[in-house]
């Protein structure tokens, strides 16, 4: 029997996230329960929201460098227009999906470098939320906040929604005709072209799809802090971008996995706590996460090596 | 009698004081710090290291670690308290990398029945507990000082620190008070110093030309020696310049007070105010009423202490002083 690519391309993801479990359960038993599930992983549903927005925009061969500071910015909308006046804020937010959208197009027609155009945008989105939250502050909707914080029976909210995220952006992404075409632009722009169907749309929606799962990050964030910070989740541009590679998603070719993607997504903060729990001084963590990326990049790099010599036997 | 008397005397005291020693000699206390990259975070750590070991070793507390997060944020801080929940620790002493963005997490460890106390960078979280500074009185203090050494008052040189943060909009308005408060005191110029003696240098000397004679130069700290030296380089007589307990500001200030006589006063929060938050949590778990708003003492070095302050300080360093357990129960009495 053979493994199939897309088969081998997750298993990597699967298996790192499961040893880093177990190390984790071996140095602290008490994170074995409900709410040690739950205390592990919750912070990690707006980094993997976050992930898949960063997987569209890579699916279509560009690089979101602003992922970061929208977050940001859409977290300090929640905390202040979302809460105070919703209508205006749904508006805002909408207003911010649109522009994603917008960024998708212009990229496109005038053949710019998404690096770039980004970039320059994580400013703007940094800017406003600035503007929008001076000081730190703002309250949480009450329903982000409800659902962040309730207890499902059995299984934690923070593994329900990674699963809900995981089948769904899955299924968006994988199954849909939507989803195929933003892959199929990533891997050949032009055959796409050729057979009729409009790029400007394809690439419009990933980009408004992506500011889409965005915006539920920012909200979501919002929900477990209570309250926001205009750099509340700078982090989060370097964190999708390792979480999408880590999850077996390429940075070329329309090559993606939603659900590596999200598993990415855990094992990038699991593995946080696991160096925590490892009493790691601060100094070397950094080293030490960049450690356990590079081998499990390694390790997929060699599966994907010997993969290829069977092929080709 | 008179043995059988002073044996019961000393089961009473051990009776008293044992149950007090065993209350917390089963807890332990984390400190979740959110940055170390500068010296006044460096003496923190440090202060800490020096005050909980004993501690630790004395059985007051069975366990008190550090940690920082590899990165200043707040996502990375609020992961490492949701961690320390788990690993089980009784108290959480927290520097915060912003006063709202932690809440939530702040929020679980009180739901786990875990005593969060923020000192520095504080927290708005209401279960937990505040050890503020009183950044307003800082600088209004500056210029109850100045009052007292100049009666005749005159004209101030302001610098201020870093725009747009909290803690500069703070200490002016506290020197603004200070001014209404001191009438015969004017402010003439204003500069941002950015805390930076390079950048205060740069700043007062680009002002001065501009300036009356001045009388006093305000300050928010690591930006005095800086001033010094602008005006050091003019002809103009050298105002009191209110200094903020870095290292090389005191070392300029014992210069000039061998040389010449000269006289003003430090002002500043030491960093060993990580150990005043230690004792408040220790207080606090040892079942002791502690109100929820606590304020940080200032460290004021004067013209008689300035020789001791900068014999204890290291190079390019801040003064520093570490709390006792007395210094905790003083400051707690006194916000009651």
């Amino acid at each position: 029997m053979r493994i199939s690519t897309d088969m081998l391309r997750i298993a990597v993801p699967v298996a790192s996230l499961l040893l880093l479990l177990a190390g984790v359960f071996y140095l602290q038993p008490r994170a074995m329960s409900y709410n040690g599930l739950n205390l592990l992983f919750n912070l990690a549903v707006p980094i993997a929201l976050a992930t898949i927005a960063q997987m569209l925009i890579m699916a279509v061969n560009d690089l979101d460098l602003s992922m970061g500071t929208f977050v940001s910015f859409v977290a300090c909308v929640a905390a202040t227009y979302l809460h105070d006046t919703p209508i205006l804020g749904v508006l805002v937010l909408l207003g911010a999906i649109a522009t994603y959208a917008a960024l998708g197009v212009i990229i496109y027609l005038r053949d710019l470098p998404s690096i770039v155009v980004t970039l320059g945008m994580s400013f703007v989105w940094g800017g406003l939320a600035v503007l929008i939250l001076p000081a730190p502050g703002g309250t949480a909707p009450e329903w982000a906040r409800a659902v962040m914080i309730s207890k499902p029976p059995l299984v934690p909210m923070a593994i329900i929604a990674s699963v809900l995220l995981a089948v769904f952006a899955h299924l968006l992404i994988m199954r849909s005709s939507l989803g195929v075409l933003i892959r199929g632009v990533g891997g050949n722009q032009r055959s796409v072209q050729r057979a009729g169907w409009s790029v400007i749309a394809a690439r419009a929606s990933a980009y408004a799809l992506a500011a889409c799962f965005a915006v539920a990050a920012g909200i979501c964030l919002v929900g477990l802090t209570t309250s926001a910070d205009a750099n509340i989740a700078l982090r989060y541009t370097l964190l999708s971008i390792a979480g999408v590679i880590l999850g077996g998603g390429e940075f070329t070719g329309g090559r993606i996995s939603p659900v590596g993607a999200v598993i990415g997504a855990l094992t990038l903060t699991l593995a946080g706590s696991f160096l925590s729990f490892l009493r790691i001084s601060p100094d070397w963590q950094i080293g030490a996460q960049g450690g356990i990326l590079i081998i499990v990049l390694a390790v997929r790099l060699l599966l994907n090596r010997l993969e290829s010599k069977g092929g080709a036997r | 009698m008179n043995t059988r008397t002073m044996l019961l005397a000393s089961a009473t005291i051990l009776a008293v004081a044992m149950p007090a020693l065993a209350e917390t000699s089963d807890k332990t206390i984390a400190l979740s710090n959110n940055y170390a990259g500068n010296s006044w975070r460096q003496a923190m750590l440090t202060s800490w290291e020096t005050i909980t070991g004993p501690a630790v070793a004395d059985g007051t507390v069975a366990g008190a670690d550090a940690f920082t997060t590899a990165e200043n944020q707040a996502t990375e801080q609020a992961a490492q308290i949701q961690n320390m929940i788990l690993q089980g620790y009784n108290a959480i002493v927290l520097n915060a990398a912003s006063p709202t963005a932690l809440n939530g997490a702040v929020k679980e460890a009180c739901d786990a029945g875990i005593t969060v106390v923020s000192f520095d960078g504080i927290v708005t979280e209401p279960c937990a507990w505040r050890i503020a500074v009183n950044f307003k009185e800082m600088g209004r203090s500056q210029v109850e000082y100045l009052a007292g050494v100049l009666p005749e008052g005159g004209n101030l040189l302001e610098i201020r620190g870093l725009a747009g943060v909290f803690v500069d909009d703070e200490i002016s308005a506290g020197i603004a008070e200070g001014v209404a408060q001191f009438p015969q005191f004017k402010i003439v110029g204003s500069v941002h110093g950015d805390w930076a003696q390079d950048v205060a240098q740069k700043a007062v000397a680009g002002i001065l030309p501009s300036l009356p004679e001045i009388a006093g130069v305000v300050t928010q700290g690591g930006d005095g020696y800086g001033a010094a030296q602008a005006i050091a380089a003019t002809d103009r007589p050298m105002p009191v310049i209110v200094m903020g307990n870095r290292e090389d500001e005191l070392k300029w200030w014992k210069e000039q007070k061998d040389a010449n006589g000269y006289a003003t006063m430090s002002v500043s929060i030491a960093p060993g105010v990580s150990t005043l938050a230690f004792w408040v949590a220790q207080q606090i778990l040892d079942g002791n009423e502690v109100p929820k708003d606590l304020t940080v003492p200032f460290l004021r070095i004067d013209q008689d202490t300035l020789e001791d302050n900068l014999a204890n300080t290291q190079a390019g360093g801040v003064a520093n002083v570490e709390y006792s357990q007395a210094d905790a129960i003083a400051v707690i009495d006194a916000a009651k």
